[in-house]
């Protein structure tokens, strides 16, 4: 199953069903919510954190927690 | 009689929320704390129309009304407390027109709970260039509410929003939607075991709670059928509550705002590419840290000189034309020197907070964050650090504080435990006088001068052991917490004039007359404990000196230093200087540093000012701090006081140790006991003796 932490730069996908308690609030209230598009804009220069466009917002989120997010991929070609 | 109202000003962060409380208020406003803690608080009356007045509040920023930290939770419990003096008539949710599907969900949320609710947009003016339009009759209608399309910026719309305001009573007090469609059953028992309460401050009591870990607030009847629910499905709800309320944004906006997408990126995806490049991220951030070091110490040292001789005049001109007494004398040699210890860090204070409040205006602050979080965890800390980190470089009081912003209790223990190392403001003065006495004022390649180079140096040890202290702390800290960590990346905007402004002058009041106090006070306890001594050495010092020595060949001015300075030595300050010399002698410092190292625990800054009296009390003639400290002869070894090794020593005492109350007061209340500010106390000071005890020895 693709998480947000597979996603390769550029690419973009929809955030599927969110079933960990380990998700933080905070990252719901910034839009972080099945169904959302969520797009990889950068990784930071070790490979940790990401730099994310979720539903228009800009964010940054690390790995761990990345991982617990599934998403579907959009084929944007 | 005029009419007074409450005004709460809530918003996300990065909505310009603060610029929009300046171009209300103006300079008029009042920055204190909230009672028992330290958050700050904003707030300011204004005039807005001949019989209504507005006491406007500047809520701290967050993102919903789950709140995670003190500061959120400020705002949640204005909101819930109805008796609370400063409750608000009506609340202005500050929102920006590029996050508005953010920004809307804080602002559904304060809607339910039944209080008119203007929803002001700011960052109008950017509307036509990212090609957005909004529908704002359509958007009233939906959202049961007036909204104001306003320009911070521009200084645009205020009028209609003061309007707004003044027309509270008009706007409709039905909620945007019924938070107990989430859980009917639960919701319906919840009504029925508190019959008299509204419904969504009830469950945001009880989430809040949750999210606190404070259960007992509000006793469940016992009679009643309520069944609580245990912590892990109560978040369950709140995920849930947050879906439905996206769900009805997205309906609303779809409606009402249309985005050309082509627009929108562009300047972002460019400036990031460089300022978070891998290798030219890097180096533009060590950059522009070196740069803002060396304009601090290039730019102030103009008007610190013209302060140094302006209070120097001053004392000149006060001793002439006062009679001359006991009080003459604490002006001239107490007061003023003092008062002029003060004034003269305000150049450099003010010139590090406008350089920090211009990187976070930017938002190229939230890019260091993301760049550096990858090493800073090899540190124990989060990227997040990287603001406390560089905040310390002003005062570790406020970079405590901000430490409130990382999300993992382990990862902000270690960052509040090192930030004191970081160089702040209050070393600075220690740091210029003495490198000015013991570092060449040359140029290194005729470019760089060594002074400035010593101190860039001064500020990376104090990260660098801020670093490794921190990997240190995090081996040896017990504390599992889970970890996250969430940054929004703003939109990178040209700071406004305004905003920074008024943040270097409050930050550079607040020192002032926060440390001022301190600093003046303990300068007039030193006059006093310089100018007296207990026994009659000190009353008949002249007899004393004129029978031990041949004054035939000493000149009137040489013998009056000669009592000066064994007056001194047999004053309050000089006995206990010298019971304590013993300690400092094997640093190279004789009683008088010692005593200026005494005082600095009250606040570092008070080193200068210190020896500033102790001098002025020793030598009547016109020099500066500066002249005075060069002529000091070391009591032991002869020669000058401050040569290059005793001179380094007292430099890496002063980076190392623990030497200000505030900082201490502070950690206990942000971490809850007096463990850690003892730990740092010791720890720090202990290896700052070490420390400077094997630099001398080497260097002597």
């Amino acid at each position: 199953m693709a998480t947000i932490a597979s996603l390769k730069k550029g690419q973009k996908a929809i955030i599927g069903e969110m079933n960990s308690n380990e998700i933080p609030l905070k990252l719901l209230e910034m839009g972080c919510l099945p169904g959302n598009q969520v797009e990889l804009i950068q990784i930071a220069p070790f490979k940790d954190p990401l730099y994310l466009n979720i539903n228009d917002t800009f964010l940054s989120i690390r790995k761990e927690t990345a991982r617990l997010i599934n998403v579907e991929l959009i084929n944007d070609e | 009689m005029s009419k007074q109202i409450n005004v709460a000003l809530v918003g996300n962060p990065n909505t310009g929320k603060t610029s929009v409380f300046n171009n209300l208020t103006g300079l008029n406003q009042k920055v204190g704390n909230y009672p028992g803690i330290t958050v700050e608080k904003k707030e300011a009356i204004i005039k807005l129309s001949r019989n209504l007045k507005a006491h406007v509040l500047d809520l701290p920023g967050t993102y919903s009304l789950n709140a995670t930290s003190i500061d959120e939770n400020v705002v949640i419990e204005l909101l819930l407390n109805k008796n609370d003096k400063d409750f608000p008539d009506v609340v202005v949710v500050v929102s920006d027109i590029e996050n508005l599907k953010r920004n809307l969900l804080l602002f559904t949320q304060i809607k339910d709970l039944g209080l008119p609710t203007i929803l002001a947009i700011n960052m109008a003016d950017r509307m036509d260039r990212k090609g957005i339009q909004l529908d704002i009759d359509l958007l009233e209608k939906r959202l049961n509410t007036k909204v104001n399309l306003i320009s911070a910026r521009k200084n645009e719309g205020f009028d209609d929003l003061k309007k707004s305001i003044i027309n509270y009573q008009n706007i409709s007090l039905e909620p945007c939607l019924y938070a107990s469609e989430i859980d009917k059953a639960y919701f319906e028992s919840l009504k029925k075991a508190y019959p008299n309460q509204e419904l969504y401050k009830l469950w945001l009591v009880i989430t809040q709670d949750v999210n606190f870990g404070k259960t007992n607030r509000n006793k469940i009847p016992a009679e009643s059928e309520f069944k609580p629910k245990s912590d892990s499905e109560i978040k369950r709800l709140q995920q849930k509550e947050t879906i439905k309320r996206y769900q009805f944004i997205n309906a609303t906006l779809k409606e009402t705002l249309t985005k050309d997408l082509n627009l929108a990126t562009g300047l972002r995806a460019k400036i990031d590419r460089l300022l978070i490049h891998k290798v030219w991220g890097y180096v533009i951030f060590l950059a522009i840290l070196f740069l803002i070091f060396q304009t601090i110490y290039d730019w102030s040292s103009y008007p610190m000189d013209f302060i140094d001789e302006s209070f120097l005049h001053l004392s000149e001109f006060v001793k002439q034309y006062f009679p001359s007494g006991m009080l003459s004398d604490l002006i001239t040699e107490g007061i003023i020197p003092g008062i002029g210890g003060i004034v003269i860090f305000v150049p450099q204070i003010a010139f590090l907070f406008l350089f920090i409040s211009i990187l976070e205006e930017t938002g190229y602050m939230s890019r260091v964050v993301f760049l550096m979080d990858r090493v800073m965890r090899k540190f124990g800390m989060s990227g997040k650090s990287v603001v406390p980190l560089v905040s310390g470089t002003a005062c570790a009081i406020p970079a405590v504080m901000a430490a409130r912003n990382i999300e993992s209790w382990k990862e902000r223990l270690v960052t509040i435990l090192v930030v004191p190392f970081t160089t702040c403001s209050a070393r600075l003065p220690v740091y210029l006088i003495i490198i000015s006495l013991v570092i060449p004022d040359e140029r290194w390649l005729g470019l760089f001068n060594y002074q400035g180079i010593t101190l860039m140096l001064l500020y990376l040890l104090g990260f660098g052991t801020a670093v490794v202290s921190g990997w240190l702390a995090s081996k040896l800290l017990k504390v599992d917490f889970k970890t996250y960590f969430v940054v929004e990346m703003p939109d990178y905007k040209l700071p406004i004039v305004k905003n920074v402004v008024y943040t270097v002058v409050e930050k550079t009041k607040s020192f002032v007359f926060g440390a001022g106090k301190i600093i003046l006070a303990i300068s007039i306890i030193l006059w006093v404990l310089a100018s007296y001594g207990p026994t009659e050495d000190f009353s008949n010092a002249k007899e004393i000196v004129k029978s031990q020595t041949d004054t035939s060949e000493l000149t009137e001015e040489e013998l009056d230093t000669k009592i000066s300075s064994y007056k001194l030595k047999h004053s309050f300050i000089g006995y206990a200087g010298r019971a304590i010399e013993p300690v400092f002698v094997p640093l190279g410092y004789d009683w008088k540093i010692g005593i200026a190292i005494i005082s600095s625990f009250a606040a570092r800054e008070v080193f200068v000012g210190t020896l500033a009296t102790i001098y002025s009390v020793g030598n009547d003639e016109e020099q500066t701090i500066r002249n005075r400290m060069a002529a000091e002869v070391n009591p032991i070894l002869g020669g000058p006081l401050f040569t290059f090794a005793s001179g380094i020593s007292l430099l890496l005492f002063y980076a190392f140790a623990m030497q200000c109350m505030s900082t201490l007061a502070i950690v206990k209340r942000e971490t809850g006991t007096w463990k850690w500010p003892l730990i740092q106390l010791f720890g720090m000071s202990g290896f700052a003796y070490v420390v400077a005890l094997i630099a001398f020895q080497i260097l002597k």
